[in-house]
């Protein structure tokens, strides 16, 4: 199968409204040729407007949609070249596999034996050459799911849409199938669009993620940038666990940021931002818990202890509040109600804006 | 240029200039126009243009043509549009407005307008021409809204959209509008506003005589009353027998379905005809009671007591088909709550239950109401003095002296005490059904009626469906004794009489009833897929579109259930007897009158059927490039297999079935089952009329039967291809 043209998308200024309700307020954004984008962003924030637009599914109500820079917003989904993978897979039950996978190219007059050429390729790509003879309710969840993939792509789309294409599976195939749709889409040059609300998974195949919430694009960015520079509470929160600590920076210049934090001065490397209150983020597994009161600058008494083999999660309570962390010493378990001293290392924390 | 829009602007031209503008006597299919094109009957829209100077024709030509260069020559395709969406308005509305302004007789819009020739000669009725180019210049309006980006930018959607909107707007709207303009007719055949209030409050309509004890109630309390009373027996029946079949180990349950089966394939004057075998002057258990008892033989039966047992018997089992649905919709889980909660059955069945079935009870009662009301064949076969509006109606309209502003204000009268539980239904009802589908599997198990509550619903429901059962048998004896009542010997002369078949030279149809059979069986065949067809579109529009005005939309479309059959007839009378739609006598206003009157049917069966599919199909389809339309018949039309049976089965009856309306409208040429053994009934001659009806129902069956063989069939052959790869 030939390598599809690689297709951007663009939106200026889109506004979606259901009647009183706004899906989307002025959202702008911009997609390179080629890349797997995620939308991520907590229920009813947006996505899957967001990916419906792309598809021609809604219009816009105001401004406009460009995909590989045409103007589409007034075109029909009909004839967008865009293919889309529903939660619900959505095969059409009364066709087999093969039929499935063929529709595309039949309702588009290809002639019936290339169309049927091209299924099969397309077929053979998400590993399920033998089943084409097979109606949809034979299958496996897994199995469906890859079909639905393979329907999607064997028409070149410019843009390939997923709506959270793998809740409908386990855990354990989730992994797997995310996988295999991230390589199929490298190995193809595809664009691709991907609805999540599951930041591991969105972390784990994207180029870059956009977080929506309320409607707006809350920050966008490669996974690593989004866990490392994260520009507001929601984000630090929301992609990893993070404990948000309540705190005063005193000064920023050039080399250093200077922080108090329950009346205790800690330096940071330099920091985005302004003096005044704002938040300490810190992750779950960079609190270090000691029995050695010695060891930390805070206290805590341990109200919580879950053990999960390669990992024990604690919860504290102490001078920096309700804390979660996350501990690989699990040869030597804390137990509930024990005082331990909290330690961290300064170099790493973030602040965020309150 | 949008080669849609080109397209449709050909097939306007060409009917424009090559079809008969106005209706052929000779009809259109039998070509005999062909003849004489020339002639001012059979001539073209551009030869009476250049010939005959019917210069008010030259708009709809002129909007073609100006649509035509629009489309060629304007590049930029939003103006092309814009420019398309006047034209083609324009061209409809100075189309109607001709129509309806210069006409030979009957109403006229604006009289007086034109003095000219135009005005005095007048014109006849649209026909083929006349059509064609109106829908040419529908599908150029919609097309070109569609090419605006409105609804998607779905030329198919919008263009089924104007087309259903402008067929409910001519076959529903515009015939009501005219008995609401006839309502204010004067004596003198002037129009006023001051006489319609005085007469439509008039006592002889409203009069509460009876109840203060002196003379007769008007039609409409006598409706009134009996519609309540209708609604609460039935609804209490119905009750009876739903809780019987859901919640009781009861044996006999196959033989209470086929009660859901029998109002639908009985027509509705039937019941009333057994009833009169059973408790007339001369009935069976008249005639018992009068021997054993010393009963005095009274005709009780002509008055409101028959008809009120004729609609419990007709109407009772669409209580039950209803009400199973609304016993089943209660969660058998708030009942398993109920009775963790120490709650005893009976408890379980008062404070929990029954509450949660109230909306449905409702709105049984409701149905009831509504087909009490809209009731016919009964009335007419057992009214005596008990005068209701449906048959006071027909009376103004056939009886000895015609008097159409009196029936107009009748349906008027009707029209307004349906729609009002139409309404009432629709509000109170619809919105607050608390037995609702959740999608999430509900294993648990209804809870069993209590002893008492048992013994009651056996009480009540077998007795009467013993009674069914009998008044049912007596349509088979009936059909086979002599003379009813006197001479019950076997004979086969009702069936011969009505379907004898001459071989003596060659096959000669000669029995009575075989003109109406054909006809009918033909009307209906013609009809129920037609039928299927609007109703199914307009559910798919309704469930998967998004438009502005769904809602006035959806409900102008189910108005026409509200719409009681007489009243239809009359309005049709008044409508299509005259010009621009002249279609009285012919066999197109039959068909015409089925399709809208059994719309709303295929409108809910659709919307129920429709609902289960996930939507997500049909946009898995769009995405992969295939439009609306061939997302219909590729994806939505072969899931749909089973509703789109139900509905070419319901339509296809209920035409055979039907008799209220039809009855205005049937002609010489063209006459009905239905209305024929009416006429024989009117005549005395039941032996006959009995004979025809179980035919009648026994065609039905077949019918009925074949249709589930089909769908049968379908899922065999899916069954058969899973065993092959298995
Ligand atoms: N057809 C509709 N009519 C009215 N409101 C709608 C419609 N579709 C979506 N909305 C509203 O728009 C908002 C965004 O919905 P959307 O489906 O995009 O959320 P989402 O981010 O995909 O959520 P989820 O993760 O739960 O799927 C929600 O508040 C939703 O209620
Ligand atoms: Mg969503």
């Amino acid at each position: 199968m030939s390598n599809s043209i690689p297709g951007s998308v663009r939106f200026d200024g889109v506004v979606k409204k259901f009647g009183a309700v706004t899906a989307l307020k002025k959202l702008s954004l911009a997609i390179e040729p080629g890349q797997l984008v995620t939308l991520l962003g907590p229920s009813g924030c947006g996505k899957t407007t967001t990916l419906r637009l792309i598809a021609g599914l809604e219009t816009a109500s105001e401004g406009s949609i460009f995909i590989g820079g045409e103007d589409v917003t007034r075109l029909s989904a009909t004839y967008r070249k865009v293919s889309m993978v529903f939660q619900s897979y959505a095969l059409f039950p009364h066709m087999t596999v093969l039929e499935n996978v063929a529709y595309g190219l039949t309702v588009k007059s290809v002639p019936k034996k290339e169309a049927q050429e091209r299924a099969e390729e397309g077929l053979s790509l998400v590993g399920l050459s033998d089943f084409g003879g097979r109606i949809p309710s034979e299958l496996s969840g897994g199995q469906q799911q890859r079909v639905a993939v393979a329907r999607a792509i064997v028409l070149e789309p410019e843009v390939l849409l997923l709506d959270e294409p793998l809740s409908n599976l386990d855990a354990k195939l989730r992994r797997h199938v995310r996988e295999e749709i991230r390589q199929i889409q490298q190995t193809l040059g595809l664009t691709a669009v991907y609805v999540t609300h599951d930041q591991e998974e969105a972390m784990a195949v994207s180029d870059r993620i956009i977080v929506m919430r309320n409607a707006e694009i809350a920050q966008e960015g490669s996974p690593h940038d989004l866990y490392e520079r994260p520009n507001s509470s929601f984000i630090a929160d929301f992609i990893g666990d993070a404990n948000l600590i309540d705190c005063e920076v005193l000064s920023l210049n050039g080399s250093a940021t200077r922080i108090e934090v329950v009346s205790k001065c800690i330096e940071l490397p330099i920091q985005p931002g302004q003096t005044g209150a704002a938040k300490m983020v810190l992750r779950p597994h960079q609190i270090r818990l000691s029995r050695d009161k010695s060891q930390g600058e805070f206290e805590g008494n341990i109200t919580y202890a879950a053990y999960l083999g390669n990992q024990i999660h604690y919860s504290l309570d102490g001078e920096l509040g309700q804390l979660f962390a996350i501990s690989d010493a699990t040869l030597d378990p804390l137990s509930v109600g024990e005082n331990v001293s909290i330690n961290f290392d300064p170099q790493k924390l973030r602040l965020v804006a309150n | 240029m949008t080669r849609t829009t080109g397209l449709w602007l050909i097939v306007g031209m060409a009917g424009f200039c090559l079809l008969p503008w106005y209706a052929v006597d000779s009809g259109f299919w039998s070509f005999l126009w062909l003849n004489n094109l020339r002639a001012e009957e059979n001539a073209p829209g551009a030869i009476l243009l250049l010939l005959f100077d019917r210069m008010w024709l030259s708009p709809t030509l002129g909007a073609l043509i100006v649509s035509a260069a629009a489309n060629v020559m304007i590049a930029n395709s939003v103006i092309r549009a814009r420019t398309l969406v006047g034209t083609a308005a324009a061209g409809l509305l100075l189309t109607a407005l001709q129509g309806l302004i210069i006409v030979r007789d009957g109403p006229v819009l604006l009289p007086g307008l034109l003095s000219s020739v135009a005005g005095t000669e007048g014109q006849t009725g649209f026909g083929a021409g006349a059509a064609v180019s109106v829908l040419a210049l529908l599908f150029v309006l919609t097309t070109s809204i569609s090419a605006l980006g409105k609804g998607r930018g779905d030329a198919f959607v919008i263009g089924l959209i104007g087309l259903i909107v402008t067929l409910v707007g001519v076959f529903v709207f515009f015939p009501v509008a005219h008995i609401l303009v006839r309502a204010f007719e004067l004596s003198d055949g002037s129009y006023a506003l001051s006489g319609f209030l005085p007469r439509f409050l008039a006592s002889d309509i409203w009069g509460l005589g009876c109840l203060i004890g002196r003379g007769y109630c008007g039609p409409a309390v006598n409706s009134v009353f009996l519609a309540v009373m209708t609604g609460a027996g039935t609804t209490l029946l119905g009750l009876a027998f739903a809780l019987i079949f859901t919640r009781t180990q009861f044996k006999a349950k196959p033989l209470l379905r086929i009660l859901t089966v029998l109002p639908i394939i009985t027509p509705p004057f039937v019941i009333g005809l057994a009833l009169i075998l059973l408790f007339g002057r001369t009935g069976v258990a008249t005639e018992i009671f009068a021997n054993l008892f010393g009963v005095e033989k009274t005709r009780w039966l002509y008055g409101f007591g028959g008809i009120y047992l004729a609609q419990l018997l007709s109407f009772t089992p669409i209580a039950f088909l209803v009400l199973i649905g609304v016993v089943e919709g209660v969660s058998p889980s708030m009942e398993e709550a109920s009775q963790t909660l120490d709650a005893d059955r009976w408890q379980t069945f008062r404070y929990v239950s029954l509450p949660l079935m109230r909306p449905g009870l409702a709105n049984a009662f409701l149905l009831g109401f509504i087909e009490s009301l809209a009731d016919f064949g009964n009335p007419l076969v057992l009214g005596g003095n008990f005068n209701v509006l449906s048959t006071e109606i027909y009376f103004a309209i056939v009886g000895a002296v015609a008097d159409p502003a009196k029936a107009a204000i009748l349906a008027i009268a009707l029209l307004t005490l349906t729609l009002g539980a139409f309404l009432i239904q629709r509000r109170w009802v619809g919105t607050g059904s608390y037995a609702t589908v959740t999608g999430k599997a509900d294993s648990g198990r209804h809870a069993a009626l209590n002893r008492t509550v048992r013994f009651a619903c056996y009480a009540t429901a077998l007795p009467w469906a013993a009674f069914t059962a009998i008044v049912y048998s007596m349509i088979v004896f009936g059909s086979f004794v002599k003379l009813w009542g006197y001479d019950h010997s076997f004979t086969l002369d009702h069936y011969l009489r009505a379907f004898a078949i001459d071989f003596s030279r060659g096959i000669r149809w000669s029995g009575v009833a075989w003109d109406s059979y054909f006809t009918t069986l033909t009307i209906a065949s013609i009809a129920a897929p037609l039928t299927a067809l609007v109703g199914l579109s307009t559910a798919y529009l309704l469930v998967r579109q998004k438009f502005a005005g769904k809602n006035i939309f959806e409900f102008s479309t189910m108005l026409s259930f509200a719409i009681p059959g007489t009243v239809i007839g009359v309005s049709y009378v008044m409508a299509f007897n005259f010009p621009p739609i002249e279609l009285t006598g012919t066999s197109i206003i039959l068909i015409i009158v089925f399709v809208f009157r059994n719309m709303p049917v295929g409108v809910r069966g659709g919307i129920a059927a429709m609902s289960q599919l996930d939507r997500s199909l049909d946009e898995a389809s769009i995405t992969l490039g295939a439009n609306s339309f061939t997302t219909v018949r590729r994806v939505i039309a072969p899931l749909l297999g089973p509703a789109l049976m139900a509905a070419l089965t319901y339509s296809f009856v209920r035409a055979i079935t039907s008799v209220s309306a039809v009855i205005f409208l049937v002609s010489a040429k063209h006459n009905m089952a239905t209305s024929f053994i009416v006429g024989r009934v009117e005549n005395g001659e039941f032996g006959l009329a009995i004979a025809y009806s179980a035919v009648l129902i026994v065609t039905m069956l077949t019918a009925i039967l074949l249709l589930q063989l089909a769908i049968g069939k379908r899922r065999l052959r899916r069954a058969d291809r899973v065993e092959q790869i298995a």
